[in-house]
This record gives structure tokens, sequence and C-alpha cells, in this order.
């Protein structure tokens, strides 16, 4: 993965003296609340319900062992033993000090993390595939060019003061979306055209929030050489023409509408005619600098153990179950991709204690060249795991309580940390998934109505993807009351969708007994092998109405 | 008069005023001291002005700069007002007039200007900053140079990060 040289360095530690002069001058009376406001949240600090909290970027998911130990030791230092897994891909601290988040952001830039524009109007950590470089139906690793993204957007002067915060996601799965690319500001996916060049279809004004949307198509192709100034074009295009007067209307997505994706695609269009060359452009050399930091690691020549698992599988059902939900395919057949679940009920869903995060490093060490990734789904995966020890990682996380086999099941719940701790939530959100991780907590069940996606927000701002949930559950607030409206039929992959709403909300003790009723809608109706959002397509949104508002 | 920053931090006194675009039927005030006036008035009666090498322009941030294309460098300064700080225009405006229209006059910032956006500013071409009255102008040097480098490319530097890298 990505490694610092002096350069990063240098402005990782001028970026930690910059905000501690900051905060001072902020206690000291001299920056007024507004004024310090954008500079705190550029530095990713909230002043939230219960105290403040701190949002720590992990780069597009990747983490060392180090930097997981250095966290563990801040959450024990600086706050109460944990830490949160965010919906993208980054580690939050629920109970930090204002004046210690200097000393904080000191103790991360010496293991090259930082805080960097994980809030505020400006381009946030660029998100990717938690699969990057090691699935086998990959056009090429996207991560290098996320790397990319991020040293563009790191402190760029122009685009710190857009209209509104910017969200920037990379896809290279033909098959697959694991990125959300749809629902993003402007989002990748990777090809190559007829003539076989590496770049890039560009999707702008995706979003979620108020007023969802998938984001429409604007160019088909985009030479690899030209990522940065054509990104540059659109921002620019973005920063002159975005609303500014009023907050809901000030995301990319209502500029896009409101000039039509042809009309805003023509104006990034002659914005870039006059940048395309300029020196902002990428070089071969460059790009291939940057691939050099996502090198395959030393993969062995691991001995054949199909028989060796199958037995084990066959005398162990919970492995069996954990293989067949929690490990996924490698592009190398001797490894295989393991996703650690953060999910066992009872647990807020993506909350990590300090001895957890030192746990998932020692099992980075000991079993993954000592590299995690962080999935939007507030997972953990550990990327090259070679098989023939795939029984013993699986002994090895069961007491952990990594080892649930609910992986994409509907109690893998995408989950925001809500009224227990967020301002500006409507409603809490964990005690929702947990009364449904508890209604269907019979794992013979779960498998048999196999892949659902469970996203809930505790309000409109949907950190919680709720939109894109095949089930959708947003907390509203009436009256002072705590309800909950489900949506049904939204998906966040390829076939991008958001949903629809089923009707009148409800109270938060029928949650469980609603959810049932929606599973029994799909059992009866699926035909065999048809996963839930198929038969949702298929039948439409009228006989789940019916059953639940009966 | 305001005092103003120079790039370099260094502070001089000055005595370029701001003119506000008049209200409704008021016809403009053209003071006796060097004035900034707004630059489509200035573009409307060029040709009253040319008498006078102490007349400049300023752009709001929701103006183009493009209206000034090929006259730009008829004017000694232009300023760029922030009518807040948060108002991020300002700084695609500058860097249009000076690289896509070479603008090679001053440059200024006026308005909502704030310490710790001075440095931002800089990089997009801006080269003169009136600070805002409260703010104390003794620690703009320090927030010209938070930081000795940038990774991008921007109006004073042709070189992006990644091309030093390469070289």
């Amino acid at each position: 993965m990505y490694v610092y040289d002096e350069h990063d360095r240098q402005m990782a530690a001028e970026r930690v003296a910059q905000f501690r002069d900051q905060t001072e001058r902020a206690l000291a009376g001299e920056l007024s609340e507004d004024e310090f406001l954008p500079l705190r949240l550029q530095n990713g600090l909230y002043v939230q319900r219960l105290a403040p909290m701190l949002r720590i970027a992990v780069p597009y998911g990747m983490l060392r062992s180090a930097q997981l130990r250095r966290l563990a030791r801040i959450t024990r230092d600086y706050d109460k033993g944990y830490a949160h897994f965010t919906t993208r891909q980054n580690v939050q601290l629920n109970w930090p000090e204002i004046e210690d988040v200097p000393d904080i952001l000191a103790e991360l830039a010496e293991v090259e993390m930082h805080a960097n524009q994980t809030s505020g109007n400006c381009i946030r950590n660029t998100t990717t595939d938690q699969f990057s470089g090691v699935q086998a139906d990959e056009i090429t690793d996207p991560r290098p060019y996320c790397e990319i993204i991020r040293q563009w957007s790191t402190f760029h002067p122009e685009f710190a003061f857009l209209p509104r915060k910017f969200k920037v996601a990379v896809n290279a799965s033909e098959q697959s979306d694991r990125a959300a690319i749809q629902v993003h500001d402007i989002g990748l996916q990777m090809l190559r055209n007829d003539q076989g060049e590496l770049g890039f279809r560009v999707h702008v004004g995706g979003g979620l929030g108020r007023t969802p949307m998938v984001g429409p198509v604007i160019r088909d192709f985009l030479p690899e050489l030209d990522l940065l100034t054509y990104l540059e074009a659109v921002l620019r295009v973005y920063n002159r023409y975005g609303r500014r007067d009023n907050k809901f209307k000030a995301r990319i997505k209502i500029l896009v509408k409101a000039l039509t994706p042809e009309g805003f695609a023509a104006k990034v269009e002659e914005e870039w005619s006059h940048i395309k060359d300029s020196p902002t452009r990428l070089t071969r050399e460059a790009i291939d600098q940057f691939k050099g930091y996502f090198t395959e690691p030393d993969y062995q020549q691991v001995p054949d153990v199909k028989d060796v698992l199958a037995t084990q599988r066959f005398e162990n059902r919970e492995f069996d179950q954990w293989i067949g939900h929690n490990v996924d395919t490698h592009k190398n057949p001797g490894y295989a991709i393991v996703t650690l679940t953060m999910k066992k009920t009872g647990t807020p869903p993506g909350d990590v204690s300090d001895r957890q995060l030192e746990q998932i490093a020692d099992l980075a060490d000991q079993y993954s060249f000592g590299e995690v990734r962080v999935t939007h789904q507030q997972n953990v995966v550990l990327a090259d795991v070679r098989k023939d020890q795939l029984f013993e990682l699986w002994q090895a996380i069961t007491p952990m309580d990594f080892a649930t086999a609910n992986l994409n099941t509907l109690t893998d719940v995408i989950c925001c940390p809500g009224g227990d701790y967020c301002a500006l939530a409507n409603a809490k959100s964990i005690p929702v998934a947990e009364s449904i991780q508890r209604q269907f907590d019979d794992m013979d069940y779960l498998y048999d109505i196999g892949n659902i996606d469970l996203n809930i927000s505790g309000c409109m701002n949907a950190c919680g993807h709720h939109h894109v949930g095949n089930i959708g559950v947003l907390g509203v607030d009436k009256k002072g009351q705590e309800f909950y409206q489900i949506s049904l039929g939204g998906s966040s992959h390829h076939d991008a969708a958001i949903g629809k709403i089923l009707g009148p909300s409800f109270a938060r003790e029928d949650m469980p007994e609603v959810m049932q009723k929606i599973i029994n809608v799909y059992v009866d109706n699926r035909t065999e092998e048809e996963p839930f959002l198929d038969t949702y397509r298929r039948i439409g949104i009228e006989p789940f109405k019916e059953r639940v508002y009966a | 008069m305001p005092d103003v920053i120079t790039s370099d931090g260094s502070i001089r006194p000055d005595d370029w005023v701001v003119v506000p675009r008049p209200a409704d039927g008021e016809s403009l005030d053209i003071p006796e001291q060097p004035a900034l006036i707004p630059a489509d008035l200035w573009l409307a009666g060029k040709e009253h002005f040319e008498d006078r090498d102490d007349i400049g322009v300023w752009l709001d941030s929701h103006e183009e700069p493009e209206i000034l294309a090929g006259v730009v460098n008829e004017l000694p300064v232009i300023a760029v007002n922030f009518p807040k700080f948060s108002d991020g225009r300002g700084y695609s405006i500058a860097r249009l007039l000076r690289e896509r229209l070479s603008y090679r006059n001053e440059l200024r910032a006026v308005g909502d200007v704030l310490l710790d956006q001075l440095q931002f500013m800089k990089r997009c071409g801006f080269d003169t900053y009136v600070l805002r009255a409260d703010k104390d102008i003794n620690k703009a040097a320090r927030c010209l140079n938070f930081f000795t480098q940038g990774y991008q490319a921007a109006t004073d530097t042709d070189e992006p990060l990644f091309r030093r890298r390469a070289s």
C-alpha cells in the first residue's frame, strides 16, 4: 500500500502544526465559532450530542497493522477504549476532548494517518472496492488512482470552500460494484475502450440525503492520463455554479439536474478544453510510480488443500457456513479473501474496542501480510489469507466475535451511529438494528432468505445509506416521537436504484414484526433461487403494502 | 486607510478604496484617490477613465471574470470580493483571471478575508490581501506560509508534486 515520502511527511507535520495553531486561536477567542467551524470540520472534528467526534481518514479503506495498533492506543489514551468503522471506510472516535485533538493528529501523523477533509464542504476521502487488487474480474487495481485523487484533492487551494461536501468513489470490477459509485458526487467506473486503453466512465451527481439520485453518465470514456484535469473541470464548474443560497440544494446533483446531464457535461467539456493539457495532466511515469506502491505481496506456493477443506467443512457445520458466507474467491488460487464481520448482535454495527483493534492487527500480521481493508458495510477484510490457514484463522477469530457468518445477509446491517451519538439524528438507529438482528437470529432461516442489504439511517442525511438498501429504514421525528419509515427495492450496485417508500412509518417496537412480514411476502412469492431484490422487482411494492398494513 | 498584506507577508500602507455598486438610479461616485469600481461599470464607461492610471475594478463572487477577457492588463489592480469567507467562488475567479485571461498586474482579495484562507488565496494567484479589520495582521505572514509546498499545480506553480517526484 502507499507509503509516505518526505513530501507527504512534511505536509502532514505542517498540517498538525496548523491545526494546533488554529485550535489555540479558537480556544483563545480569536476565531469565532462560525470561523473555526470549517477549519475543524476539515480536520474531521465535529461537536456532537455528548462530546466532540473525530473522524479519522482511512484512504480507500486501507490500514496497516501498525496503524491499527496506534488507533487502539489513541482510543485508550484519549477516548473510551473503542472506535467506530463508518459507512465511508473511515474511523470515528466518539469521546475526544477538543484540546487533545492536535495531539491525536500528531500521533496519527507518526503512522502516516490524518483526519484531513473527512468533513466540511470540500473533497472527502475517496472510496473504492474493498476487494481491489485481489479479485479476479478486475480491469486493473483502482487503488493507485485513488491515491492519485487523494493527493490531488488534499489541501486543493481552489476547492476548500465548495457549496457542499463532495465525494468521489472508484470501481474497477466488471461484475460488481462494492463502492456504490452511482450514488456519489463523482463515480468513476474503470474500463478499457475498443483500443484496449485504460480509462473511466464518469458518473456525476449521484447521492443520497434529501434528494436521492442515481448519478447519470456525463462521459463514456475518459483516458486515464486525463483523470485529474477532468476532475478539476467538474469541480470548477461546480464551485462556480453550484447553489450556495440553500444548504439542501447545494450538492452537485441539484446543479446537474438543473442544467440536465447533457448541459452539465457540455459545461465541463468547455472548461476541460482549456486545461486538458495543463501541467495537472498525469504522466505515464507518475501513474507507474503510484502503481509501484500497490504491487502484489510475496505470494507463496500454497499446497492444494481442496480435499482437506472439504473434509473440514463436512465435519464442522459452522466452519462450512463461514466459508460459504464470509470467504470470497481470490485471484490467486492458493489464497482467499476473508471478511471479519463486526456485526455481532448486541454490539453497535461497526464498533470495535481497543483490544479488538489490536487483535485485528495481530491477525493481519499473522495471516494477511500486515494489511486490512475497512468496508463501507462496516466490516474488515483480510485480503490475502492462505487457504491452508483458513481453518486455523476461523478457530482464532471465533472467540473474538469476528466470525459471525452473516456477511451480506439481513443481519449484516449497515447502520449509522444514530440518535445515541449523533447530534443530527432524528431517531436512534442502533436499537433498531439490534431488534431486527434478534428477530432473525436463526442462521438456517437467515441463509434461506439469502443476501439482503438492510440499511438503517437515523436521519435524512443518510449516513446509513437507507435509500440504496434492498430494505431501507429511515428514522423520523414526529412531534418528539421516534418513528421509522421503510423503503424497498434500493440497490447500490451496478443495478443502482433508489428504494420506494412503503407507506406510513412505524414505532420502534413494531419494527421486528414489520420486517418479518416483509420477509414473509418475499418467501411466499419467490421462485427458486430468486433473491429478495429480484422478487421485489417482479412483483412490485403492492403485495408488501397489503401484508404490512393489513 | 487599511494596510494591505502582500504575499511575502509584509504589510504596506495603501490608499486604494473599494467603491460600492451604486443603488439603482444612482450614479457612480468616483473619488479622487485610487479607486476600485464594479467591473461591469468600468467596462461600460471605460473611455471616461483613460486619463487616470489609478482606477481598477472589483468582481463580486457571483460575477464572471470572463467579462474582462482581452482588457485585463489595462487595469493596474483587480480585486475579488469574498462576501463571506466560506464562499469559495473567488478562488476559481482568481485562477481564471491569472491562468485563462493572463492577467499580470495586482490581484487583491477584499471582503471577508480572514487569516486561515490566505495561503489558499496566494496559491490561486492573489498577491495582496485586505484582512478583515478585527483580525491580527501580524499573524498573516505565518498563515501565508503554513505549508512549504502543495500537491497540486495552481497559479503559483506549474509543477504538481507528481511531476516534481518524477524529475
